[in-house]
């Protein structure tokens, strides 16, 4: 008994020491990494100050820890004997990474006392936070699907879980790596493939999907017990008489608009609202009679009620889009001032090069302004606020030259605010296309066809800090080099530093009040957003770089 | 989706191209549309008999073409059949049977009175089409000259005019890069998409010069250059690295495409399509 005793105390030492105390998830971000973009809000801001702008200079190098995806990586490199998990539906043994480009963690990762969890496409890792080493590795046997991202894990208590290309939700024992069970979350003959990093919020699991087809893209609130389906909701009307049917052109081209949803939202605690971006209609580029009208609700930001999936409201950041921007990228949610009165708010910059602050509570639009020096696809801004599309810049038969290329004037990879500055800062690409029609039988495109794009050069790629009051860019830092490509994601924090990694290798530490740069370490590559958390009274700041994470401190 | 991925496979995808040419010989002038082929990752049908894809091929013409397509993208009143979950979810038929046999008259589609053999046979020609965006299949070559080429010829006057003659370094341009569609791409940032070998044009490198305080300055290649760091390659071959403090040392960055980045902002479509049709005539 006594023995039995001690067992038990050990156990629940255990589950203290691993499992995730949901009220750390409502909290700000701080000490922890628990959800995707650290705390609900989005806001990518920490409140830890130890590292700061008087010492960011000291930074050192605490560890290094390479993982390496597949059946039969023995662990990875740094994993010594580390076994591998193998779980999955389909064949495959071999990571397939992005494009078959590898392992590359473009992704956040999880810090939930003392143990780190990441994600790449088919691949999930634990690894000490302390010193790097692996704990276990779990792999995914695939059936398919489009293996271009996994944007990271959610945690619920002891349990993990992750979306797979081939569209499954994977639950793992967060201590062992092991499967607890695995539930599809649609359907891959209709070239579903999943990406999101699931966000949890109460106990709902709430999950994301889309297609390059033309199916709908959607959202699930999944119970994190069964993985049952607690509500569904699509991103395009489904059914006669859906709101939002009105504007399509039919029925048939709204069950078939996509409204993706890659990214992970962020979370109101206080209006149990969940707010996210859905993606561009479909067929991309085409204009078939049966999308004609504003394609509600695509590329909209859209307030869920998490505990019913009914929409509270939405604001449509581009009415019938025509280059492929997804508007999925992560909402900001911050309270400030505006205009003299206290307001709560959502900030959002758009891969179409347009920023747009709206309430919170109501969804009204309040700014719209364009961080995008180069953009060039819209005539104007309307009374909704809404940038008007000139339809001259469509993809034409002999080329419309436009920009953002199809990739965005930004991405995936996350803005950051910091309160302290009352700037939103955005990784910015001004890159040109020539969009050539190659379809010009107008029911014949589907998903991304019918155009040919052609890269004709860029203006460079930007660091631009956003007036989340008049939106309106208050300084830009260019990244140094010729015909640079691409953009990282961002960190801010209470130590007034923002973190982020450039175009050619390096980790910057700027002033977030004028971009200044304060500190930097070249480590070859940045794949995804800094992050920080502390332990032991010690803070880190960790960042990727394809299958390699770097862990900085102070000593 | 991150599209920036795909590119970047694709930009793969030609570096690999472009490495199997054999040296010395010329590139080919780039293709008319690029080989946006995703890898197949979604379920693989297999391959049909001939046999069928005829008997089916002749069915679907007789009975479902009018409304659903020649190409089974949809056509008079009836919706695209590629894209339909319940195609998508068929195996030989067994799924679109009921919807034939008993059709769908709430949105007007009639009973097909089909055998079973019949149906699956229809099923393998519905199915024998390749599903998704990236269908190369569909990218006919149309001729992209839409524009006036009188007016082309006084848009060269005021955009190119200053640094190409079609009498000098462009003379017989447009039977050089006789794809109009490559020709407009070349002229807007010659080198194509990217940089590096392969594309229907030779660039010349971007170079830099460093203008040290004490020591005198330095040209070479620009290998690598950000907020820190400057390298170069000098003519001779010699490696050379500067550490950048703000502006010391001096960098002066050269780079041959500048003036073509710089006219992106500045064209009017029109102006693009003038210069092509223009260009296409300078034999």
């Amino acid at each position: 008994m006594k023995k039995l005793a001690a067992c038990a105390l050990i156990a629940i030492g255990n589950l203290a020491a691993q499992a995730l105390n949901p009220k750390l998830l409502t909290k700000p971000l701080g000490e922890s990494w628990p959800t995707y973009s650290g705390d609900y809000s989005g806001k990518r801001y920490s409140s830890l100050t130890q590292i700061n702008q008087s010492n960011v200079k000291n930074l050192a190098l605490a560890w290094v820890s390479r993982v390496a995806g597949g059946a039969e990586t023995g662990g990875g490199r740094s994993g010594a004997g580390v076994p591998t998990i193998v779980g999955g539906e389909g064949t495959n043994e071999v990571d397939l990474g992005p494009f078959g480009g590898g392992t590359n963690v473009r992704a956040s990762i999880l810090e939930v006392n003392g143990i780190l969890y990441l994600s790449a496409p088919d691949n999930a890792w634990a690894v000490d936070a302390r010193d790097g080493r692996q704990i276990w590795h779990y792999f995914w046997k695939t059936k398919g699907g489009t293996h271009i991202g996994n944007r990271g894990l959610g945690m619920w208590g002891d349990w993990l879980y992750m979306e797979t290309p081939d569209d499954y939700l994977v639950c793992l024992d967060a201590k062992t790596g092991k499967e607890r069970w695995h539930k599809v979350i649609a359907d891959l003959n209709l070239q579903y493939f999943s990406t999101m990093a699931p966000i949890v919020i109460g106990n709902h699991i709430i999950i994301g999907t889309g297609n390059d087809l033309d199916e709908p893209g959607y959202v699930e609130a999944r119970d994190p017990e069964t993985g049952d389906v607690q509500w569904h909701w699509n991103a395009v009307p489904t059914k006669k008489g859906d709101p939002g049917v009105e504007t399509w052109g039919s029925l048939d081209g709204a069950r078939h608009g996509a409204g993706n949803v890659w990214i992970p939202g962020s979370y109101d605690p206080e209006t149990h609202l969940y707010i996210f971006g859905t993606g561009n209609p479909s067929p991309a580029y085409t204009n078939p009679p049966s999308r004609a009208g504003d394609n509600l609700y695509t590329c909209s930001i859209v307030a869920l009620n998490v505990d019913t999936g009914k929409m509270a409201w939405y604001y449509q950041v581009a009415p019938h889009e025509t280059h492929d921007w997804d508007s999925t990228e992560t909402p900001v949610l911050i309270d400030g001032d505006f205009h003299g009165k206290p307001r709560k708010m959502v900030l959002h910059a758009d891969r179409n090069g347009y920023y747009f602050t709206l309430d919170r509570l109501t969804g009204e639009h309040l700014v719209t302004g364009k961080f995008s020096e180069a953009a060039n696809w819209a005539k104007g801004i309307n009374k909704k606020g809404q940038p008007e599309r000139n339809v001259a810049k469509d993809s034409t038969v002999g080329g419309s030259l436009v920009s953002p290329n199809s990739g965005g004037a930004t991405n995936w990879p996350p803005a950051t605010y910091s309160p302290d500055t009352g700037m939103l800062y955005v990784p910015t690409s001004e890159a040109f296309a020539m969009y050539y029609l190659t379809e010009t039988d107008p029911r014949g495109a589907m998903g991304l066809g019918g155009t040919d794009e052609v890269g004709v050069g860029t203006l460079g790629n930007y660091l631009t800090a956003i007036d989340y009051r008049t939106g309106k860019t208050v300084w830009r830092h260019r990244y140094p080099g010729v015909n640079p490509y691409g953009g990282n994601g961002l960190l801010t924090t209470a130590g007034k530093l923002l973190l982020g990694g450039d175009m050619s290798g390096n980790l910057l530490a700027h002033d977030p009040a004028t971009g200044k740069i304060l500190w930097h370490s070249r480590l070859g590559q940045v794949s995804n957003a800094p992050e920080t958390y502390m332990l032991d009274g010690r803070q880190y700041i960790l960042v990727a770089g394809g299958d390699t994470l770097y862990a900085f401190t102070l000593y | 989706m991150t599209k920036r991925l795909r590119t970047a496979a694709i930009s793969l995808a030609w570096a690999a191209l472009a490495g199997a040419q054999t040296p010395g010989v010329p590139a080919a002038p780039r293709r008319v549309a690029p080989p946006r082929v995703i890898a197949p990752s979604y379920p693989q049908r297999p391959e049909a008999d001939p046999a069928a894809l005829d008997r089916g091929k002749a069915l679907y013409g007789a009975q479902c073409n009018f409304c659903h397509g020649s190409d089974a993208r949809g056509g008079e009143g009836g919706p695209n059949l590629l894209r339909s979950e319940l195609v998508l979810n068929d195996k030989n038929g067994e799924a679109v049977a009921p919807v034939i046999l008993n059709g769908r008259p709430d949105q007007g589609m009639p009973k097909f009175p089909m055998t079973m053999a019949q149906i699956a046979d229809v099923a393998a020609y519905i199915h024998n089409f390749p599903v998704g965006g990236y269908d190369v299949s569909r990218m006919v070559p149309l001729s992209i000259l839409v524009g006036d080429a009188k007016a082309g010829q006084s848009v060269f006057g005021s955009k190119c005019a200053s640094c190409h003659s079609v009498a000098g370094d462009l003379k017989g341009i447009g039977a050089k890069i006789p794809d109009a569609k490559v020709l407009q791409d070349t002229f807007l940032f010659p080198g194509g998409g990217r940089r590096g070998p392969g594309g229907p044009v030779n660039v010349a490198p971007t170079t830099v010069t460093v203008t040290p305080e004490s020591v005198p300055k330095v040209e070479g290649r620009l290998a690598r250059l950000d907020d820190f760091i400057v390298s170069l390659v000098e003519a001779d071959g010699t490696p050379r690295t500067f550490r950048r403090d703000g502006d010391n040392p001096k960098v002066e960055v050269h780079d041959p495409l500048a003036p073509h980045i710089a006219l992106l902002p500045t064209y009017t479509d029109k102006e693009i399509h003038d210069l092509t049709s223009y260009l296409v005539t300078v034999k």
